[in-house]
């Protein structure tokens, strides 16, 4: 223990602690652009080939959904923010309450994404080799381009896998807001909300370049 | 800085608390308002875009470009963060560009060929 910190016995002090702890989040996030980056190179590319297949599948989004859940998340990441200057003010309970509306910003961006699956689930869309086209054509919508699951392939990975990212934010902010009801947090330590926090905006980030890519350009 | 910690008798008992930049609610709260203006702004140009169909990725993804920089400046404080670690972020967009780039030369440099699709 120094001034109050638990310091593990490998590190020399808190500041050592601290930037040991900071430069891991930033080499986990080089890893999370890196893995994204690459649906993006891959969907630039797809684009480029078949631009006729792409318009096809986009016509199929609805901007309005994109353009709700990019508010709900930088709300969300306004939210987050404050949990940690909260802290750093030495006012727990804001923090705790900022972090609870950056949980339920979360919620609401899934329940919509929740409410586009289903309706393209409904309409026969699925990713790669599985989109139906029969039922396709049943629902009205006949499917113009052979390939139309190449599309949607790249849309279930790309929204996919940025809801998991979702998923996973909303379990570890709930974890560190009980460790802040708890009182774990203060001033001088706070060091796992800032971590989880980064990990939100960039959540957020890669939210900022997908409702483009998706929902405006296709 | 050294000197105005002088007085601490154990130099490893500083806290980095005393390093810690911490920005105002106001300029949070400034920067939120500025991602919301942009994301009207992006669906306002997306409404209009039939009158410049060329130019529209471009104004959507310089406006993204915009907001990401002022999320990662302010909300994820690389404004105030060490060096080594905005070196280490920046390393991820580096390669990812590497990586855009070769994928763009490879596409556009190809000499047409009968399909294998």
């Amino acid at each position: 223990m120094i001034n109050g910190v638990e310091v593990a016995s490998h590190f020399r002090d808190v500041n050592h602690q601290y930037a040991s702890n900071k430069e891991g989040i930033w080499l986990f996030m080089v890893t999370e652009i890196l893995m994204f980056g690459g649906l993006f190179v891959g969907y630039i590319i797809n684009h480029t080939i078949y631009p006729e297949v792409f318009a096809e599948g986009a016509s199929y989004l609805d901007w309005h959904m994109g353009f709700v859940n990019t508010l709900v998340l930088i709300f969300s990441s306004l939210t987050m923010a404050l949990g940690i200057y909260f802290n750093q003010i030495s006012k727990p309970k804001w923090a705790t309450w900022s972090l609870a509306i950056t949980v339920l910003c979360g919620a609401i961006f899934m329940v919509i994404k929740y409410f586009e699956y289903t309706h393209k689930f409904h309409l026969g869309i699925f990713p790669g080799r599985m989109i139906n086209p029969e039922r396709m054509a049943e629902e009205g919508h006949p499917m113009q381009h052979a390939n139309l699951g190449l599309y949607f392939g790249f849309y279930y990975c790309m929204t996919g896998l940025h809801g998991l990212h979702v998923l996973i934010g909303m379990g570890l902010i709930t974890w560190v807001m009980i460790r802040n009801i708890r009182g774990e947090f203060s001033p001088k330590y706070y060091t796992p909300i800032e971590g989880i926090g980064i990990f939100w905006h960039i959540v957020d980030l890669i939210w900022i370049f997908l409702f483009p890519l998706l929902y405006l350009v296709g | 800085m050294a000197g105005k910690n002088n007085h601490h008798n154990n130099g490893s008992e500083n806290h980095h608390e005393s390093e810690v930049h911490i920005t105002p609610l106001s300029t949070y709260l400034k920067v939120a308002v500025a991602l919301f203006v942009l994301t009207f702004l992006t669906v306002t140009a997306h409404i209009y875009e039939s009158h410049y169909v060329t130019m529209a990725p471009f104004i959507a993804f310089g406006i993204a470009a915009i907001k990401a920089f002022l999320v990662m400046a302010w909300f994820m404080h690389l404004k105030y963060e060490e060096p080594s670690n905005r070196l280490i972020f920046s390393m991820g967009f580096l390669f990812l560009a590497v990586l855009f780039a070769f994928c763009v030369i490879d596409i556009f440099t190809r000499v047409p060929q009968g399909t294998i699709l």
